[in-house]
């Protein structure tokens, strides 16, 4: 029961991107194709889970006055981790994803899961919070990552979707698109999940 | 100047009996020698451009009003002069598509998201144009000669190449560009014509056209300060069509005299910067753009005078 | 002469070709968080190019006299993100000390400027780019002036956006969204100013 609604809270109720709008900068800077989008996402989630999941066992030894740093100091460990390793197995997705890897330390959806769940649950419900606010970011980006690449370049994780005919409209594919994409993500995402709750009320 | 806000407007522009409808009207007709011109100099094709970006920008605006809920309001004009402002800053030889899909984005993106005339803080057509050139840059700026079908150099081009184009020619639009922005005089008529109907006032224009001629005068030359040449930077390009019809659209521009003067310049100084300076060859759209990201921030150091404090003017 | 006018290209390709928000995509929540009122906008942007300023020069000189002597480059963002929290947290007593009007004026921001992405994010490019200590401190200081124009100029335009009739799906984050994309639409213009000049 407490774990569905921890999925639904993850990837709707509380999701990071359209519903609390955290973690803004890398889903602008690196939505320019599904490829790159997903391994933020992924990325993003790894650490989500490393983090929570540490900060939850560690909840009852770190003093409450440092906190703070302490949470920061579990989280900039995991981002050097997924940094080491991306530089190791995945140098090109690393090349392209750039400053943002390490930027992932000041990711705010990072932060305010640990401070408002890890730090107040067990190890085991920490992580699936961490798993499904991450997947939750990761939908999030690959749906406007997608938008962006196919109308942008035409392609699909680097596939050729729209005939040769289409013209892609390489705006989207610059910084307005993703600022403009992410905007009617926001808005459309709420009207969809407005609307079955509504739905869902009504039939209640 | 194609958007008016017309009730509650501290705007002084607005007077007499003049309607929102009104005024578009006057402004369709100011832009009509231009068309007529392109009509001769470019052929049948050109005004399907111009169709084109009209039914992208009026369809766009029905479906937003639908969408919203909100009364139709393709009546008072507005996405006509949209839509018309768009193709004349269009190449004359762009696939029919192009011009229709910035219509969808001025009125669709810039301008009903915002809550619809008078709301917008960008030129709407201005904008499309930005957006239609990031997107499709080679499509925007192939300026192939209808007439004689071969691909020229526009005067702003050819002025970088040491090549520069007869002033004559600049003026009675013998060279390339776009729809309705290469001859001068049909510019200038449409111009005198909103004058006299006091549709605009001369604060901006004049500050835009001291800012460009200003600056290409003193920086634009190649031979060192003071060598360029201020006549042939105000007739090449968009300057005109950008002083008199873009850049003093009322809802994009200061509300005091001093402000608008202020934003006019400058947006000149800026076309010159870009124009010298920038990756691209001509700089009225982005200049006007910026100054109409800067305009909410100019009204509120160069206030209106409050009612009773000295002579409204 | 020309080492001034270097400086002054410098501060201009930052502010206007490549800004921090429209084209780096750095701070942006701030940028979209503390945007509502132009007073507050630009309080956040001072309050944000002092600490830039600073933590620029520090962790430049942490990563050279410790962690690159120490071979330990890997532990940077570990080292940076620490190294930023406790300036913001020394600033802000400082501060408090010294000029009790100041804070009032800023004190609710610098905390945080911490999980501002920028402050890192330019740390961590300045590495990147190889500056020395001059142009570290140069590009902290036009990094801070960059996110202060962009926050100020978005700020305008979202004042004028409360008297406007926005559809009750766009409101908020939306607009405030396609607001700032537009507006990076009128950036596009300066790219490639600077260019022949760097």
């Amino acid at each position: 029961m407490k774990f569905k609604s921890i999925v639904k809270n993850g990837i709707i109720t509380e999701n990071p991107t359209f519903r609390l709008v955290l973690g803004t900068c890398p889903t602008i800077a690196v939505s320019t194709s599904a490829a790159n989008g997903l391994g933020m996402g992924l990325a993003a989630t790894f650490v989500l889970l490393g983090s929570n999941l540490v900060i939850s066992l560690l909840r009852n030894f770190i003093p409450d006055k440092v906190r703070i740093p302490a949470f920061v100091v579990i989280i900039a460990s995991f981002v050097t981790i997924v940094e080491l390793l991306m530089k190791a197995f995945l140098p090109a997705l690393n090349e392209s994803l750039g400053i943002f890897i390490p930027l992932i330390v000041v990711n705010c959806i990072i932060l305010a899961r640990a401070e408002a769940f890890a730090s107040k649950n067990g190890p085991i419900a920490s992580a699936a919070d961490g798993i499904f606010m991450g997947l939750g970011f990761t939908m999030s980006l690959v749906i406007i990552s997608s938008i962006r690449e196919i109308l942008g370049a035409g392609t699909w994780f680097g596939a050729q979707v729209l005939g040769a005919s289409f013209q892609p409209a390489t705006m989207f594919a610059q910084a307005p698109g993703g600022f403009i994409v992410f905007g009617f993500y926001i808005a459309a995402a709420n009207l969809i999940v407005g609307y079955f709750e509504k739905r869902k009320g009504a039939k209640a | 100047m194609e958007q008016a806000k017309f009730v509650a407007s501290s705007s002084p522009h607005v007077r007499g009996r003049q309607t929102v409808q009104s005024i578009m009207l006057d402004v369709c007709i100011a832009l009509l020698p231009s068309a007529l011109f392109a009509l001769y100099r470019f052929g049948a094709y050109s005004w399907a451009v111009l169709f084109s970006c009209v039914a992208g920008s009026m369809i766009t605006e029905w479906a937003c009003n639908k969408l919203m809920k909100k009364p139709n309001s393709l009546k008072d004009l507005s996405a006509v002069v949209t839509g018309l402002m768009l193709g004349m800053c269009c190449p004359p030889t762009v696939p029919l598509w192009l011009p229709f899909v910035g219509g969808v984005f001025a009125i669709g993106i810039v301008k009903m998201p915002f809550g619809g005339l008078g709301h917008n803080f960008l030129n709407p057509a201005l904008a499309a144009r930005a957006f239609l050139l990031a997107s499709w840059p080679s499509m925007m700026t192939t300026w192939s000669n209808a007439v004689d079908a071969v691909s020229g150099a526009t005067p702003l081009e050819a002025y970088k190449l040491g090549q520069p184009a007869g002033y004559s020619d600049l003026l009675f639009g013998h060279v390339d560009g776009s729809i309705g922005e290469v001859c001068k005089i049909a510019l200038l008529v449409g111009a005198a014509y909103l004058i006299i109907r006091k549709v605009i006032n001369l604060n901006t224009p004049v500050g835009f056209v001291v800012g460009v001629a200003g600056f290409a005068w003193i920086f634009g030359g190649y031979g060192g300060l003071f060598t360029g040449d201020p006549l042939y930077a105000l007739l090449s390009g968009g300057a005109l069509m950008g002083a008199f019809f873009m850049c003093n659209d009322y809802t994009t521009s200061p509300c005091t005299p001093a402000g608008q003067f202020l934003m006019g310049l400058l947006a000149g100084i800026l076309t010159g910067v870009i124009r010298r300076f920038g990756a691209y060859v001509e700089g009225v759209t982005y200049a006007i753009l910026f100054l109409n990201v800067c305009t909410p921030l100019i009204d509120r150091y160069i206030r209106p005078k409050a009612f009773g404090e000295g002579k409204a003017k | 002469m020309s080492e001034i006018l270097r400086v002054l290209i410098i501060v201009i390709n930052a502010v206007l070709v490549e800004n921090v928000v429209m084209s780096k995509f750095l701070g942006i929540c701030p940028f979209l968080g503390v945007s509502k009122k132009i007073d507050t906008a630009v309080s956040m942007g001072i309050a944000v190019t002092f600490v830039l300023a600073l933590s620029s020069v520090i962790t430049f000189l942490i990563h050279y006299s410790i962690l690159v002597p120490m071979g330990m480059e890997y532990m940077q963002t570990i080292v940076f993100i620490l190294v930023i929290a406790a300036l913001v947290q020394f600033v802000e007593m400082f501060i408090k000390k010294a000029s009790p009007a100041l804070y009032k004026a800023l004190g609710i921001y610098l905390p945080l400027i911490t999980t501002n992405c920028c402050v890192l994010g330019i740390a961590i490019l300045n590495i990147q780019n190889g500056y020395n200590l001059f142009y570290t401190l140069l590009a902290g200081i036009s990094g801070g002036i960059s996110f202060t124009f962009a926050i100020v100029l978005f700020a305008g335009i979202r004042e004028r956006l409360d008297t406007s009739d926005i559809p009750p799906a766009l409101q908020g984050f939306p607009i405030a969204l396609i607001s700032a994309g537009l507006m990076s639409i009128a950036f596009l213009g300066f790219s490639g100013l600077t260019s022949g000049l760097l």
